[in-house]
């Protein structure tokens, strides 16, 4: 049998686009040159990239990162030939080198200053589980003992090398069975009676009491007793929610908390601190700078307004006209007025505010009018999660008969607060970039130790090398921070455009 | 709970105010504002008890005193022998100043990069997304002090324009200056003016009203009222017979030539700004302090309008482009038609709370010594005063006021676009 | 659940912070630290170094005073205050003394209710000027822009310093001395004010100081001194006796090369064995132990080895002493007698 046809029987093979189409001649000629408007536009770019590339460049790229003053720096410059038309020209990085440390963690004191980065990565491992659900639970618990291991390796001395070791060998253990069993294996495991790993939510709900005692120090039995308070509260409710009603022992489940805080902790702490002392070094809040202070008031803040900020939006929501009132006085109050007078109030008002004679430092006073400010924010932040449920899901809840309460926390609130997670994010970082105003009220953040330092006779004269570098380092947390953000944002959109 | 009796309607118990639906609302509310007023109460007889042990009771009476200390940048006019009140008004002017300015620049930037970002252009895009990603992630503090520490170090001082061979030479035939203490531009003056008019007389809030500006002002707003008549007459025209008349030149020719007549009576001409002493004189001064802020305030707020800007536009469905465009509606007119409307809707509530947000931040002045309220009443008032409580309540009034005023203008617009979209 | 960072932080950090009461001494012996109000930075006055420690003159008040009633010159909290809230920081009791170059003032004094227990430096506003601006005298500024720093008297005395000789300027606020120096170089002001003694540190800071001069009005009294607040005279007493125990140690010869072996017996000059302790009961007055006016010389040296090791001749900062002389070398320098 022949096959005679006029129809080619095999397809020609691709020819290769025109060479003025592909490779970056093409590249360039579909996004930068189409069209006589577009060239302008890239030609204009390219003009402002480099005048500013080459303003900045040479002054950036010298050898003074051994100057041990401003002085000392002109003369490196000079004799490095980067002179310009008023003397030396150039940055001088011995200010960097000398100061980074400072910059960082303020007066905190050299031995300590493990235990701020300890609790800077024990905070990443405690909102790992609430930020990022894709981790394991697991690949958790490694992150978490691995951290630990290694900071109190750092300690020195051969009780912590033990512990930390025992820490760190645990994380292998728990890494090498992670990666030993597969997922499939491991459910099985687990359906044949195998204990599962606690939840990492644990240590999230923890995290609160150790990372103050880790950053202020004292006796640990003071942590131990404020977390007592909560395990006292819900032992409470348990014991009498039989005998007095569920709201009855609702309200002895916060009483009772609330007045062993202020009237036992203190005695229960000494107490158990002559039985068995054990703490760390106490480190006022007064040592507290640079980063650090930045950190930690825009991480207490952010913490504690979640909180207030549920009940104002729950309160800016609800039909009670007198509560409803309340909370938007107070949202719209804060939310009018501009950080810095709040500030002013905390630094020259709060005391005068409070009964005669109290009198607690300043960072704490700060620390309380920025929570303030941010969960007036974060109150906004939850109301748009709330307004973004569908109402079916308050609908289904009242169908199945929960009340008000039961309905938030099981239905309302898991769902409104999933969607406000990059509002949160966003408000922390406003919140984090905000701090920077405590430096007006004499707090030494890093701006306010950026005067500090060029008060010094021997950075008298330093302008841009601190402000960059503290500018540098706010963009490295404000950018990743607002990536991840997006990132959330992302994953949370289910709607398909 | 576990006893169902019915109960009578008439029987009023105790325990009905907690477990009775129709009357824990109430229960609750009041125990509330029971707490409120209590807390309130509390931090009241505090302060007073604190100010009596600090012997300084409570009084408004400073505000009328002598304020002692002089302001550079001011709208009114003010002399140090004036109040404390008064200095309080001049720096209340200054955040509107920088406020009002602030908000139109961003606008006018945010929208541009906005739309620059979703550019095809690679290159400009990305440029873009590096000046909204630097811009947004720096504290805007850091931004003014950088803004007034770039002019201060970048342009030449008022001496270098001096001499034989000076280094650096006033723009634009020899009409504006751009020294490190401001920007120097020509003044609008009159040489028959009809002079100004002092209201309320010596008292604090005593302020001056030209004439020239209500004339010239008020000519202009009846030139375009009337342009405005003849295109409405034009429209109706074309309405009903299908012609339109060209009448862009009646329109162009009532708005300008009034306004040119006004300003030729009253002998309308230019001051240049000329170097006289220690600094330029005459023409109108923009210190550098203002620039900074405002440039600062406006590139840092705009970055978060760009943002907004770009998430509107993103936000209408690509089927509303080609609808329009199969009603044959051109780019232009699909834009302004059809993508702009519906964009404006999610632009507009975000865009209001930047607008608040660089009103407070403009509170960020005193980092370069620009006298808003913050530096006036909150700042050297209060030091010299001694009087914080006073002060920072009035202060946060202030701000109070403004914000509210604004979302409230801000949200009677929002709603009445809304209404449009029916 | 998280409210507990807050809670936890309110009672660790609440234990260290102390409660202001009547009896300032017995908080401050209670407390083990000295707290003291210091500017955020000015050189030679305040400035933290490296590793967080200060240093400069007003320091070196604070830190006698520390010695003095804690016996150690090291237990002092430096806490920063600007000019808006150095007066409630230490009205509301958060600092036990105000060492920031304040000026004495009656206003402060009487209104504000503060005690200014004497006078460390005296000071005056003055003016600098590039030399090449041609200006010899404060009366031909007219129309020059002057940079000031706020926060302090200074803004007044300038608006009246102008008024009073008819003169027109344009004042340029600015926060710290830092960036007022940033803009005065720049060629921004023309004019520089503040008190002298500020204008000659920052000047010595300069790249080339030659070329700045200071002119030759002062237009202002500044008497810079520590100061407390009413009501505790007990402790107001304590402070100021501190700072005359270092004016009359220079005055004596007693420096802290030499203090050791002269506290060590009672010597010929019965006013140095006063004040040293080996005569007399002055510290128990006081309320302090005998020692204590040793304890405050020791810790940084006399008024005047206080004043060359931080803002003196040999510093960069280069202050000849002047008015701040001991009264018997014509300066203002004086102390009342220890008996």
């Amino acid at each position: 049998m022949t096959d005679f046809s006029y129809v080619r029987s095999e397809m020609l093979d691709e020819k290769a686009p025109p060479s003025s189409s592909t490779g970056l001649v093409g590249w360039a000629r579909q996004n930068l040159f189409n069209g006589v408007a577009n060239s302008v536009l890239t030609v204009l770019s390219l003009i402002v990239i480099y005048f500013i590339l080459a303003a900045i460049l040479p002054w950036i790229f010298v050898p003074t990162w051994n100057g041990t003053s401003l002085q000392n720096c002109r003369e490196i410059l000079t004799a490095a030939g980067s002179v310009g038309e008023h003397g030396a020209s150039g940055a001088c990085w011995g200010v960097i080198n000398e100061r980074w440390q400072q910059l960082l963690f303020g007066f905190y004191p050299d031995a300590e200053r493990w235990r701020p980065i300890l609790a800077f990565a024990l905070l990443f491992v405690a909102v790992i589980p609430v930020l990022f659900n894709m981790i394991s639970r697991r690949m958790n618990w490694v992150l978490l003992l691995a951290v630990l291991g290694v900071g109190i390796m750092t300690r020195g001395g051969a009780v912590a090398l033990v512990i930390g070791v025992a820490f760190l060998a645990a994380a292998v253990y728990v890494a090498f069975k992670m990666f030993g069993t597969s997922k499939g294996d491991r459910a099985l495991e687990i359906a044949e009676g195998a204990k599962r790993l606690p939840n990492p939510l644990i240590f999230s709900a923890i995290f609160p009491f150790i990372a103050p005692w880790l950053l202020w120090g004292g006796s640990v039995w003071v942590p131990i007793g404020a977390a007592l308070g909560f395990l006292i509260g819900y032992g409470v409710y348990r014991a009498f929610v039989g005998a007095i009603g569920s709201l009855g022992a609702l309200i002895l489940a916060v009483i009772v908390p609330i007045v062993w805080w202020l009237f036992l902790v203190g005695s229960f702490s000494s107490l158990m601190d002559s039985i068995l002392p054990f703490g760390l070094e106490a480190v006022e809040s007064r040592k507290f700078g640079g980063f650090m202070l930045s950190i930690t008031i825009g991480v207490v803040a952010i913490a504690c307004s979640l909180p207030i900020g549920i009940v104002l939006a729950l309160g800016r929501q609800s039909d009670l006209m007198i509560v409803k009132a309340l909370c938007v006085g107070f949202i719209e109050f804060i939310r009018g007025v501009p950080l810095i007078t709040l500030l002013f109030v905390a630094s020259t008002l709060l005391n005068i505010f409070l009964p005669p004679g109290t009198n607690f430092d300043i960072i704490l006073r700060v620390l309380i009018m920025v929570t303030l400010f941010a969960s007036a924010y974060m109150a906004e932040v939850i109301r748009g999660g709330l307004a973004a449920l569908p109402t079916g899901q308050y609908e289904a809840a009242d169908a199945l008969g929960l009340d008000y309460w039961k309905a938030q926390r099981l239905i309302i609130m898991p769902q409104a607060l999933k969607i406000s997670i990059p509002g949160i994010v966003s408000t922390f970082i406003g919140v984090f970039k905000d701090t920077v105003l405590v430096s007006i009220i004499a707090l030494l953040d890093p701006l306010g130790l950026n005067n500090a330092i060029r008060a010094d006779a021997n950075w008298n004269g330093i302008v841009w090398e601190l402000y960059g570098f503290i500018a540098l380092i706010f963009f490295v947390f404000c950018f990743s921070m607002s990536r991840y953000s997006m990132y959330l944002e992302r994953k949370l959109r289910t709607d398909h455009r | 709970m576990t006893t169902t009796t019915d109960p009578h309607p008439e029987s009023f118990r105790l325990s009905m105010l907690i477990y009775d639906s129709r009357y824990r609302s109430m229960t609750i509310q009041i125990v509330a504002l029971i707490g409120f007023l209590l807390l309130i109460g509390w931090l009241i007889s505090n302060t007073a008890q604190n100010l009596i042990t600090l012997g300084k009771e409570p009084s408004f009476g400073f505000m009328t005193e002598p304020a002692g200390y002089d302001i550079n940048q001011r709208l009114l006019d003010y002399n140090s022998q004036d109040s404390h009140l008064r200095a309080a008004l001049i720096g209340l002017l200054n955040t509107l100043l920088v406020a009002v300015m602030g908000c139109i620049a961003a606008t006018i930037i945010g929208v541009v990069v906005g739309v620059l970002r979703l550019s095809n252009n690679w290159i400009v895009s990305r440029l873009m997304a590096v000046y909204v990603e630097g811009f947004r992630n720096v504290p805007v503090l850091l931004w003014i002090v950088f803004g007034m520490a770039i002019l201060i170090e970048t342009l030449p001082p008022p001496k270098a324009f001096r001499g034989e061979n000076p280094e650096a030479s006033m723009l634009l035939g020899d009409s504006v200056a751009l020294t490190n203490r401001g920007f120097y531009v020509p003044e609008p003056l009159f040489s028959r003016g009809l002079g100004d008019v002092h209201l309320l007389g010596n008292s604090s809030l005593r302020f001056d009203v030209s004439l020239d500006l209500i004339a010239v002002g008020a000519v202009f707003l009846a030139s375009i009222l009337i342009s405005g008549l003849i295109g409405r007459r034009a429209n109706a025209i074309q309405n009903a017979t299908g012609d339109r008349p060209t009448v862009w030149f009646w329109r162009l020719g009532v708005v300008v030539l009034p306004t040119v007549l006004v300003l030729w009576i009253l002998g309308f001409y230019l001051g240049y700004p000329e170097l006289k002493g220690f600094n330029f004189k005459g023409g109108t001064y923009m210190r550098n302090s203002l620039i900074a802020l405002w440039a600062a305030l406006s590139l840092y707020t705009a970055a978060f309008i760009a943002e907004i800007v770009r998430a509107g536009i993103l936000a209408v469905s690509k089927g509303q482009t080609e609808a329009a465009n199969a009603l044959g509606l051109r780019p232009r007119r699909t834009m302004s038609l059809v993508i702009l409307p519906q964009a404006l809707r999610v632009i507009i509530p975000p865009l209001i709370s930047n607008y608040l947000n660089l009103t407070k931040n403009s509170s960020l002045a005193i980092a370069v010594g620009y006298m808003d309220i913050t530096g006036t009443l909150g700042g050297i008032t209060l030091n010299q005063t001694g009087r914080e409580l006073e002060t920072l309540l009035m202060l946060m009034l202030v701000y109070l006021i403004i914000s509210l005023t604004i979302s409230g203008v801000m949200n009677w617009y929002n709603e009445s676009v809304k209404l449009k979209e029916r | 659940m998280k409210k507990t960072v807050f809670l936890g932080a309110l009672t660790v950090a609440g234990l260290a912070a102390g409660a202001s009461a009547a009896a300032t001494l017995d908080d401050v012996k209670a407390r083990g630290k000295l707290n003291c109000g210091v500017t955020t930075g000015l050189v030679g006055f305040a400035a933290p170094d490296a590793n967080g420690h200060w240093d400069g003159f007003d320091v070196g008040v604070c830190r006698a005073v520390a010695a003095a009633v804690l016996g150690d010159a090291e237990a002092v909290e430096f806490v920063p205050t600007t000019g808006k809230t150095r007066f409630t920081a230490l009205a509301s009791g958060e600092i036990d003394v105000l060492a920031r170059n304040t000026t004495w003032t009656l206003s402060r004094d009487v209104d504000l209710k503060f005690t200014f227990v004497g006078v460390n430096y005296y000071d005056g506003q003055g003016f600098m000027v590039p030399k090449g601006l041609g200006v010899s005298s404060a009366k031909e500024l007219d129309g020059a822009t002057v940079c000031i720093q706020t926060g302090t008297t200074t803004e007044l005395n300038l608006a009246d310093f102008f008024r009073a000789n008819n003169m027109s300027y344009e004042p340029v606020p600015i926060e710290t001395n830092a960036e007022a120096q940033q803009q005065y170089l720049a060629g921004a002001c023309d004019v520089y004010t503040t008190d002298a003694s500020g204008l000659a540190a920052t000047r010595a800071s300069f790249e080339a100081p030659a070329d700045h001069i200071l002119l030759p009005e002062i237009i202002s009294k500044e008497p810079l001194g520590p100061l407390v607040r009413h009501g505790d005279n007990e402790w107001g007493d304590i402070v100021r006796w501190s700072l005359n125990a270092l004016i009359s140690a220079e005055e004596l010869g007693v420096t802290s090369a030499n203090i050791g072996e002269m506290a060590a017996a009672a010597g010929d000059n019965p006013e140095i064995n006063r004040i040293l302790g080996t005569e007399g009961n002055l510290g128990e007055m006081l309320g302090l132990d005998a020692g204590w006016a040793k304890a405050a010389i020791m810790a940084g040296g006399n008024y005047g080895e206080l004043f060359e090791k931080n803002i003196g001749e040999n510093t960069p900062i280069g202050l000849s002493r002047g008015l701040n002389a001991q009264w018997k070398d014509g300066g203002l320098i004086y102390s009342p007698p220890f008996r």
